[in-house]
C-alpha cells in the first residue's frame, strides 16, 4: 500500500493574488511538534508556509524550491509533483521559487553529523532528524550537498497529492457526485460517467477547500513519470539559446559594470588612480567598493572591463603566506596535537599494530592543491534599486541568504527585497557564496532607478574564488596476503564549514566533519583503523567545491587502500571486497568490475584502476582504464556503478555521474591553483583548464537501487575519479603518484 | 557601421575594436552567444561569420567580413523547407538530452554546425579536432559526440531524400 503521511494544522493560503495572479495550491501550514526544545525557545514555533503548485487558466506551474545549475533538479522535482497530480509531462511549466524560508532545505545538514551514512541505527537517525530543526531555524534555501532529492522526495509528492485531493473534492461539488466516482487523468478530474473538468476550471473553487489531514501517495509500481527518463524541462531552451542565465538579464536602460578587487585576497585597497579610465569611452562612473576594490560602471560590459584594466592600484598585501610552498609548509606543520580536530574513526589498537617488532608498515604522504570552481558563466548579478524595493537577479545556490545580505546592505525590509533565481551556468558550490551579489548591490546604490548588471571578467573570477582547500594526508599501514590489517590515516586541511558559516554569521563549534569526509566513514572493516583530522589555519578563502571534503579524501583513502593491496600482493578488487560487508557498497564494486571486465588480462601497457567512495550516502565504484602510450597516458574508459536507493530519472542520474567523473578527472589530471606573491597565479582557462573533448574518455554508468534510502547524485560521482585514475596509472606504469594534479609527474596524451 | 546578424541588418555605434560578442550581447540584445573567457579559450561565444566559426569574444567588430549567424539563427521552417544544419543539430542535441547547465551549449552547437557543414560523417578524430576548443565544465562531451553523429546521419539521409524526390520537402 502507499505511504500515509500526516501533517498537523494545515490550511490553505487564500488569495489568488498571492502569487503572480495565479491561484496558489498545495500550500499548507506546517507546525513542528513542540517536543524539540530549540523550537520552544525561538519564534520559529510559528507556522511556516510552503508552496509548490499554482494553477491558472493556462495550466499548472510547479514551483521548484531548488536552483537549476545543470543537475536536472527542476525536472526531477517537477516530476515528483506531476506524478501525484497526474499531469501530462508535456504540459507542465516550472518556475524557480522566490527566496523564502518556507523552502528551507531540511536535508542539507543531515549528513553533517558524525554518523556514517551506512549507520541507520536509532541514535544516528534521531540525531539526523534533529538537524531538520536547525535547518528550519536557519531557513536556508540551499541547493547543495546532493540533498535536493532527499529533501523533496516526500515534500513535493505530498504537495501534489494534497492538490489532487482538493481538486477532486471541488469536482465532486461541481458535478454533484461522490468523490469515489472521480479520478484524475492528464490534468483533469474525470467522472466515471464521462464528464471531465480541467484543473484550470476547478482551481478557484478548490483553493478554498480545506485539504485533508492525510494523503495517500502512489505506490512505486503505479508511477508513470518517476523512475522513467524524462525529457528535461530546460532542454529545448538550452539548445536554442533561449535559456536565461543571470548574465542574460536585460532592460533597455541597463548599465553594465565590472569589478576589480584586491587579488591579495581579503586585503585592502590602499589607493588607486582611475584618471585615465574615467575618460575612456562608455565609462559612466568608477566607484570604490568598501575598502577592498573598485567597480567601473559603463554602457557596455566591454567598456567597463577595458577601463578597469586601465586603473592602477596600490593593494595591501595578503595576511596569509605568500607562496604555495609556504602554504604547504603551514599544512605540514598542522599535524599537531593542538590542532587535532576529530578522531571519528578508531578501531583496534594502532600503536600496537604498527609496532615494527610485529609488523612491517608502509607509509606515505599525499597532497592536493587549491582548486577553483571555474563555472562556465563567470560570477555576475543584476540589481535594480528603486524607491520602494530592491530587485536582485542572480544565478545562486542560496536565495534566502541574499535577502539577509540585502537587509544588511540596504534599508529595505524583507518584503521589499525581491530575489530572482535564474539558471546557473554552473555552480559546483561557488554560487552559494555571496560576494558577487553583495558587490552588485553596492554598485547599484550608485545607479538608483536604473538596473546594473555586474559581470566579472574570467580573470577576476579565477583569482577571486573561494577555493577547494589544499590538503595533506599521511598514512601508515600494514597489509599481508591476508589483507589490510592496519590503516592509520591523518588528514590536515583547513575547515571549509567554519570559513563558510562565518561568512553567513553562524559560528561553528566542534569538529568539522568535512575535514575527514569520505575517509572516516567508509564501510571498510579494517581491524586497526584510525582516521584523524587536523585543522589547518585558514589561508586562502575556501568553500564547498563539488563533493567538498570527499573531493580530496576519496583520493587519499582509495590510493592508500590500493598501495596496501599491492603491498599485500592482493588484487585491488578482491582486497576491497574482502573488507567491505555493506551490501549496496559491495554490489557497486562488483558491478563496476564486471562492466570493466576486470578479470580479463590486458596488455602490459594498459592499466585498470579501481576506487570506491561512499559520499553523500551514495556508494560509487569507478574503474578507470588507461593506456601508457609513447606520447603519455591516455584515459580510455571509465566504468562506474552507483547506488541512489531509488532512481527517479535514470538518464539524468547517469549524466550526473558522467559529469562528476569528468569534473574529478579534470582536477586530477590538471587542476591546480597556486599562489605567488600573495596572489593566485592562474587567471584564465589557458592556465586553469579542464578536460576537453579530445581527452574525454568513454564512460559507462550503471545505476543500482539497493541502498537504504533515496539519495542525490550531483556530487558522489566525483571523488572516486582521481584515485581510480591514479591506481590505473600505477597499474600501467608502476609509478605511484601521490600528488595532484598528476600532470606535474606524468605526461598525458 | 552595419552588421547583419541572423538575417537582420543592424547599425552599431561602438568603438572599432569592440569584440563582436559585446556588440551582440550588450548593444543588440542577442544573448545566445556567451561570455566565458574573453581570450578565445573556451568557445562559449562561438558564432559564424559566413561559414566560419569564430570566437566572437576575441573578434573585433570592425573585422567582420560577412553575415553573422548565432544560435538564435535557426529558422522556423515552413513545411516545404528542408531543415538547416543548425535545425538538425539542435534537434539531435535535444534528442540526446545533451545540455546540463547549458551555458556552453550555444558555442558547442555552433562549432558542431560548422563541422557538419564541411563533413557530415565526421570520425571521432574529426570531432576531437573540431570540438576541443569548446570547454564544458559539466562534462557533456560523450553526449555531444553522440549528437554530432546523429545529426550527421540525418543530414546525409536528408540529402538523399532530396536527391531522390527532387524537392525540398523531406
Amino acid at each position: 500500500m502507499g505511504k500515509l503521511k500526516t501533517f498537523t494544522r494545515r490550511s490553505f493560503l487564500i488569495g489568488s493574488s498571492a502569487i503572480l495572479g495565479g491561484i496558489a495550491f498545495g500550500y499548507y501550514q506546517y507546525k513542528k511538534p513542540q517536543k524539540n526544545p530549540l523550537i520552544g525557545k525561538t519564534k520559529l514555533g510559528e507556522s511556516i508556509l510552503t508552496a509548490y503548485i499554482k494553477i491558472d487558466q493556462s495550466g499548472v506551474t510547479i514551483i521548484t524550491p531548488r536552483a537549476e545549475m545543470g543537475q536536472g533538479v527542476h525536472t526531477t522535482l517537477a516530476a515528483l509533483v506531476a506524478e501525484e497530480l497526474d499531469l501530462n509531462w508535456q504540459d507542465i511549466k516550472v518556475e524557480h521559487g522566490p527566496a523564502s524560508a518556507t523552502y528551507h532545505n531540511a536535508a542539507v545538514l543531515a549528513e553533517g553529523v558524525p554518523f556514517a551514512p551506512t549507520d541507520q541505527g536509532v541514535l544516528a537517525s534521531t540525531i539526523r532528524s534533529f538537524t531538520k530543526v536547525p535547518a528550519k531555524f536557519l531557513g536556508m534555501q540551499i541547493t547543495g550537498g546532493s540533498s535536493s532529492i532527499v529533501d523533496a522526495f516526500d515534500k513535493m509528492r505530498i504537495a501534489g497529492a494534497t492538490a489532487k485531493a482538493v481538486l477532486i473534492e471541488a469536482a465532486a461539488n461541481e458535478l454533484i457526485v461522490k468523490k469515489s466516482s472521480l479520478f484524475t487523468y492528464q490534468g483533469h478530474v474525470v467522472c466515471h460517467d464521462g464528464r471531465k473538468l480541467s484543473y484550470s476550471e476547478l482551481a478557484e473553487k478548490a483553493q478554498s477547500i480545506e485539504p485533508p489531514q492525510e494523503v495517500e501517495l502512489k505506490k512505486q509500481v503505479d508511477w508513470k513519470l518517476l523512475g522513467k527518463s524524462l525529457p528535461r524541462v530546460d532542454m529545448v531552451e538550452k539548445c536554442t539559446g533561449k535559456a536565461e542565465f543571470s548574465i542574460d538579464i536585460h532592460s533597455d536602460d541597463m548599465l553594465f559594470a565590472t569589478v576589480k578587487m584586491n587579488p591579495n585576497l581579503g586585503a585592502k585597497l590602499n589607493s588607486y588612480d582611475a584618471a585615465q579610465a574615467k575618460a575612456m569611452p562608455g565609462v559612466k562612473n568608477i566607484v570604490q567598493l568598501g575598502n577592498k576594490g573598485i567597480a567601473v560602471i559603463a554602457t557596455n560590459t566591454w567598456y567597463a572591463m577595458k577601463a578597469a584594466n586601465n586603473i592602477s592600484f596600490d593593494w595591501e598585501k595578503a595576511s596569509y603566506p605568500h607562496s604555495s610552498a609556504e602554504i604547504f609548509e603551514t599544512i605540514e606543520n598542522s599535524f599537531d596535537e593542538n590542532l587535532l580536530d576529530s578522531t571519528f574513526k578508531e578501531e583496534g589498537n594502532i600503536q600496537l599494530a604498527l609496532n615494527p617488532s610485529i609488523a612491517d608498515p608502509i607509509s606515505g604522504e599525499y597532497k592536493v592543491p587549491y582548486l577553483a570552481h571555474a563555472t562556465m558563466e563567470p560570477m555576475n548579478a543584476t540589481v535594480l534599486i528603486g524607491d520602494y524595493q530592491i530587485e536582485i537577479w542572480a544565478g545562486n545556490q542560496n536565495p534566502t541568504q541574499i535577502v539577509k545580505e540585502a537587509l544588511e546592505l540596504t534599508s529595505f525590509d524583507e518584503d521589499h527585497i525581491i530575489v530572482h533565481t535564474t539558471y546557473m551556468g554552473g555552480g559546483f558550490g561557488r554560487r552559494a557564496e555571496m560576494d558577487f551579489i553583495k558587490y552588485a548591490i553596492n554598485i547599484a546604490k550608485h545607479s538608483i532607478g536604473r538596473p546594473v548588471k555586474v559581470t566579472w571578467s574570467r580573470e577576476e573570477d579565477t583569482t577571486h574564488d573561494y577555493y577547494r582547500p589544499s590538503a595533506v594526508a599521511k598514512f601508515k599501514g600494514v597489509a599481508t596476503s591476508q589483507g589490510i590489517q592496519v590503516l592509520d590515516l591523518q588528514i590536515a586541511c583547513p575547515s571549509v564549514l567554519t570559513s563558510q558559516m562565518a561568512r553567513v554569521g553562524i559560528p561553528l563549534h566542534g569538529p568539522d566533519i568535512s575535514i575527514v569526509q569520505a575517509a572516516w566513514e567508509q564501510p571498510y572493516n579494517i581491524e586497526n583503523y584510525l582516521v584523524r583530522g587536523y585543522r589547518v589555519p585558514e589561508m586562502l578563502p575556501i568553500s564547498s567545491w563539488r563533493s567538498v571534503g570527499a573531493s580530496q579524501n576519496g583520493f587519499f583513502h582509495e590510493s592508500m587502500i590500493d598501495e596496501l593491496a599491492f603491498q599485500g600482493g592482493i588484487d585491488p578488487l578482491t582486497c576491497r571486497l574482502n573488507l567491505i560487508s555493506h551490501k549496496p557498497s559491495r554490489l557497486v564494486i562488483q558491478k563496476a568490475a564486471e562492466m570493466a571486465n576486470w578479470d580479463v588480462k590486458r596488455p602490459d601497457n594498459i592499466g585498470l584502476g579501481i576506487a570506491f567512495t561512499l559520499s553523500f550516502g551514495v556508494p560509487v565504484a569507478e574503474v578507470v582504464e588507461v593506456e601508457n602510450t609513447p606520447n603519455g597516458i591516455k584515459i580510455l574508459n571509465v566504468y562506474a556503478a552507483v547506488d541512489v536507493g531509488i532512481a527517479l530519472d535514470p538518464r539524468n542520474i547517469k549524466a550526473q555521474v558522467m559529469s562528476g567523473i569528468i569534473f574529478g578527472l579534470s582536477a586530477a589530471v590538471m587542476g591546480e591553483i597556486t599562489v605567488k606573491d600573495g596572489k593566485v597565479e592562474q587567471t584564465n582557462f589557458h592556465q586553469y583548464d579542464a578536460l576537453r573533448m579530445n581527452q574525454s574518455p568513454n564512460i559507462e554508468v550503471e545505476v543500482l537501487e539497493n541502498g537504504e534510502k533515496i539519495r542525490g547524485i550531483g556530487e558522489p560521482g566525483t571523488p572516486p575519479a582521481a584515485p581510480a585514475l591514479g591506481n590505473a596509472i600505477f597499474a600501467a606504469t608502476g609509478k605511484r603518484i601521490r600528488e595532484l594534479p598528476f600532470n606535474k609527474s606524468i605526461t598525458f596524451v | 557601421m552595419e552588421i547583419k546578424v541572423n538575417g537582420t541588418t543592424y547599425s552599431v555605434d561602438v568603438q572599432d575594436d569592440m569584440p563582436l560578442l559585446w556588440v551582440l550581447r550588450d548593444e543588440l540584445g542577442i544573448r545566445g552567444p556567451k561570455y566565458g573567457c574573453g581570450i578565445a579559450m573556451c568557445g562559449a561565444c562561438t558564432v559564424h561569420i559566413g561559414d566560419t566559426p569564430v570566437r566572437s569574444c576575441s573578434f573585433p567588430v570592425n573585422q567582420v567580413f560577412d553575415d553573422i549567424t548565432t544560435i538564435e539563427g535557426s529558422p522556423s521552417l515552413s513545411v516545404t523547407e528542408a531543415p538547416t544544419t543548425l535545425n538538425t543539430v539542435q534537434e539531435a542535441w535535444i534528442e540526446h538530452q545533451v545540455a546540463q547547465c547549458g551555458y556552453c551549449q550555444p558555442g558547442q552547437i555552433m562549432s558542431a554546425v560548422a563541422l557538419l557543414n564541411n563533413n557530415s560523417s565526421p570520425t571521432d578524430e574529426d570531432i576531437d579536432i573540431a570540438m576541443s576548443g569548446n570547454l564544458c565544465r559539466c562534462g557533456t562531451y560523450p553526449r555531444i559526440r553522440a549528437a554530432i553523429k546523429t545529426a550527421g546521419n540525418r543530414i546525409i539521409d536528408q540529402a538523399s531524400i532530396i536527391k531522390l524526390s527532387g524537392v525540398n520537402n523531406g
